[in-house]
């Protein structure tokens, strides 16, 4: 395997873009971010890859009008996926694992705010039996987040934890939506709207975009002086129907943590669009108690579609470049309640 | 701005039974390898994967095992007013169906509720034939036994699926859009290459920098290249053998797409000037269809030399 690191991440956030969905006015402020940072140029990127949805966009072949934000004569090398862009950061680093190329530039877009996200998003279920219905992201969570308090696996406050501590955390980021010194009696105050989450359970509808430059080897090491290390790279899915798994726990995220190695991690950034998400994944990945959880404030203060996966291995990327990490993990997910996941570990080398 | 498609789907022969009993008010589950009994049927068998062929009828009655209310219900759903979707466990099956309750408030419902279909009036062989649940009290029903398994009378679905987004233009589209409200139409520079865009992209795409300068075009170019619609499709409002072509406005770069009419298809050929037919002035909106199409202005044909790189 080659040694493959993060090396230039930049990102942008907001409730409502006054621009068009294919998100162009911010990916090319975000591509000129990541030349700065590596101190490189469109030709030393060898591969390209980007994430977004035609369904977020209202338009079929988005993901193509983004590619001007590139600048493609001459042509690149450049892929897509209709994933989160973390998936489409597997791709490029699989594409690096060839040794086809040394670098990669990955981003992934989407404007939320264009469409009702929830209903959206009913559009990823089994078309036959279950989309028919229209279950949007919010009811899907709630029945999740029930059973689990009824199995007595969590209770309101454990979720008004998790709120509360993101919230206060995101006080930090100038790119959270949802933020500000928070307490748990805070949270519980607050109405429950889709019983039993309230609204704060849920993360808020965002528009952004992001992305990430991988690099190998020397090449990584030119480009940053702590460079953050790839050390596992895995993701697993489970069944597309609602009632052929677990939903109170996430088998598919602690596969691909078991196969991508969780141990001596400090650092945590879990991709949990719902509060009680975050403890079943805390859960499945066996993180010890003394674990940073979600400096950043994770995906209950913004929620990106199709970026805030890749923003979590950004988030850890960037602490481990910064020296407040010495091995970090990122998780994405996508799929409803947490059908398929990935996990991302990273380290810093002295 | 609305999308609208109705997806029509063909079914397996699982998910037809499954489809044609729900036709006749009755629910089937499949059995499994592990001996449960699994509604909605699945086709394959989650454990050894082969195709799952026992099917079984259960009640209609059954209990709810975790909730989540609806406070505000989005289009399409179950129900216009808010209620709660539910994993329902149906009396004589082994995994719950995801589907409505219709309750009047969430005091009304609670895990271990009882519950039975409430049919829909006019049964078309989906999952929407049960309109939805209803309470049951202590009610409770068995599979109808005598349901036969012949030839399955529904064999496809359709699902209507409709879509609305606010779609916002970029500052460049914006610019675009209201000069056509007036006649004119507006392109962008890029700084770096000087190439013009037309309609305007927001970033070259060969630079991938942000384009900068307006530029106004004249409502006259070249047809560049072209093909003859012959293909008759759903929503065609133009008799055909018609034309689209690409067409190069004068101080443009990049050509965009237009209808050429006027002429017949036949006399269409590359290198041809054309200008905009526009329709009457009091109809002007923000819409590129201000311009009805393309005709031939009559000038002789421009030189290949011209348009060669823009081909």
């Amino acid at each position: 395997m080659r040694d493959v690191a993060v090396v230039g991440f930049s990102q942008q956030q907001m409730k409502e873009l006054d621009g068009s969905p294919t998100c162009l006015e911010i990916l090319v402020p975000i591509i000129q971010d990541l030349y700065e940072q590596t101190g490189w140029t469109k030709s030393d990127i060898g591969f390209w890859c980007s994430g977004s949805s035609d369904y977020l966009a209202g338009r079929s072949f988005s993901f193509v009008s983004a590619v001007d934000a590139i600048g493609t004569l001459p042509p690149v090398m450049e892929s897509h996926v209709e994933m989160d862009a973390a998936w489409a950061m597997y791709e490029a680093w699989i594409k690096i694992q060839t040794g086809e190329v040394d670098t990669a530039l990955v981003y992934g877009f989407g404007k939320s705010s264009a469409g009702t996200l929830r209903r959206i998003l009913a559009l990823q279920l089994d078309p036959y039996t279950t989309q028919p219905l229209w279950p949007d992201t919010v009811s899907l969570a709630g029945i999740q987040a029930r059973e689990g308090i009824e199995k007595g696996l969590w209770d309101e406050k454990a979720m008004a934890e998790v709120v509360a501590r993101s919230m206060t955390d995101a006080a930090a980021n100038e790119w959270a939506i949802r933020k500000g010194a928070t307490s748990i009696d805070d949270v519980l105050a607050q109405p429950v709207y889709a019983d039993p989450l309230r609204r704060w359970d849920c993360a808020p509808v965002s528009d952004g975009a992001a992305g990430i430059i991988l690099a190998a080897g020397d090449k990584a090491r030119e480009a940053r002086q702590r460079p953050a290390w790839i050390t596992g790279f895995e993701h697993r899915i489970e069944p597309i129907a609602l009632n052929a798994r677990s939903l109170t726990e996430s088998v598919s995220t602690a596969a691909a943590g078991t196969a991508a190695g969780v141990d001596g991690v400090d650092t945590a950034e879990l991709h949990a669009p719902f509060s009680h998400q975050e403890l079943i994944l805390r859960n499945a990945l066996g993180l010890p108690g003394d674990v940073t959880i979600n400096p950043s404030g994770g995906a209950l203060t913004a929620n990106p579609m199709f970026s805030a996966g890749l923003n979590r291995i950004g988030e850890a990327a960037s602490r481990i470049w910064a020296g407040n990490s010495d091995k970090a993990l990122a998780h994405t997910t996508q799929g409803p309640v947490l059908q398929h996941n990935l996990v991302c570990t990273l380290e810093g080398r002295n | 701005m609305k999308v609208e498609f109705d997806y029509t789907r063909s079914l397996g022969p699982v998910l037809s039974q499954f489809m044609s009993a729900l036709k006749q008010h009755s629910i089937l589950g499949g059995v499994t390898s592990d001996g449960r009994v699994v509604v909605p049927p699945p086709e394959y068998d989650p454990i050894t994967h082969a195709a799952v062929t026992e099917l079984v009828p259960v009640s209609d009655h059954g209990v709810v095992q975790s909730w989540s209310w609806v406070a505000e219900p989005v289009a399409q759903q179950p129900l216009e007013k808010p209620f709660a979707f539910a994993q329902i466990l149906l009396d004589g099956a082994d995994a719950p169906l995801l589907h409505a309750v219709a309750v009047d408030s969430p005091a009304e419902i609670s895990t271990g509720l009882r519950v039975r279909v409430v049919w829909a009036e006019d049964p078309t062989g989906t999952i929407r034939d049960i309109a939805h649940f209803e309470p049951a009290g202590d009610g409770s029903s068995e599979g109808s036994a005598s349901m036969e398994f012949g030839a399955p009378e529904v064999t496809g679905i359709v699902s209507p699926v409709k879509l609305a987004y606010d779609y916002a233009a970029s500052p460049e589209e914006t610019k675009f859009f209201r000069g056509l409200a007036e006649g004119k139409i507006f392109g962008q520079r890029c700084p770096k290459c000087e190439k013009v865009y037309v309609p305007p992209r927001g970033a070259c795409p060969v630079d991938g920098i942000p384009t900068t300068d307006e530029v106004e075009l004249p409502d006259r170019g070249t047809v560049t290249t072209y093909c003859v619609v012959n293909v008759p499709f759903q929503g065609q409002t133009i008799p055909i053998p018609y034309v689209s072509a690409y067409v190069l406005l004068d101080g443009a770069d990049i050509a965009f797409l237009h209808l050429i009419l006027d002429i017949d298809a036949a006399d269409v050929r590359m290198g041809m000037r054309v200008e905009a037919v526009w329709k009457p002035r009091e109809e002007w909106t923000t819409d590129l269809n201000n311009i009805r199409y393309f005709k031939p202005t009559g000038e002789p044909d421009a030189d290949f030399e011209t348009y060669k790189h823009h081909l």
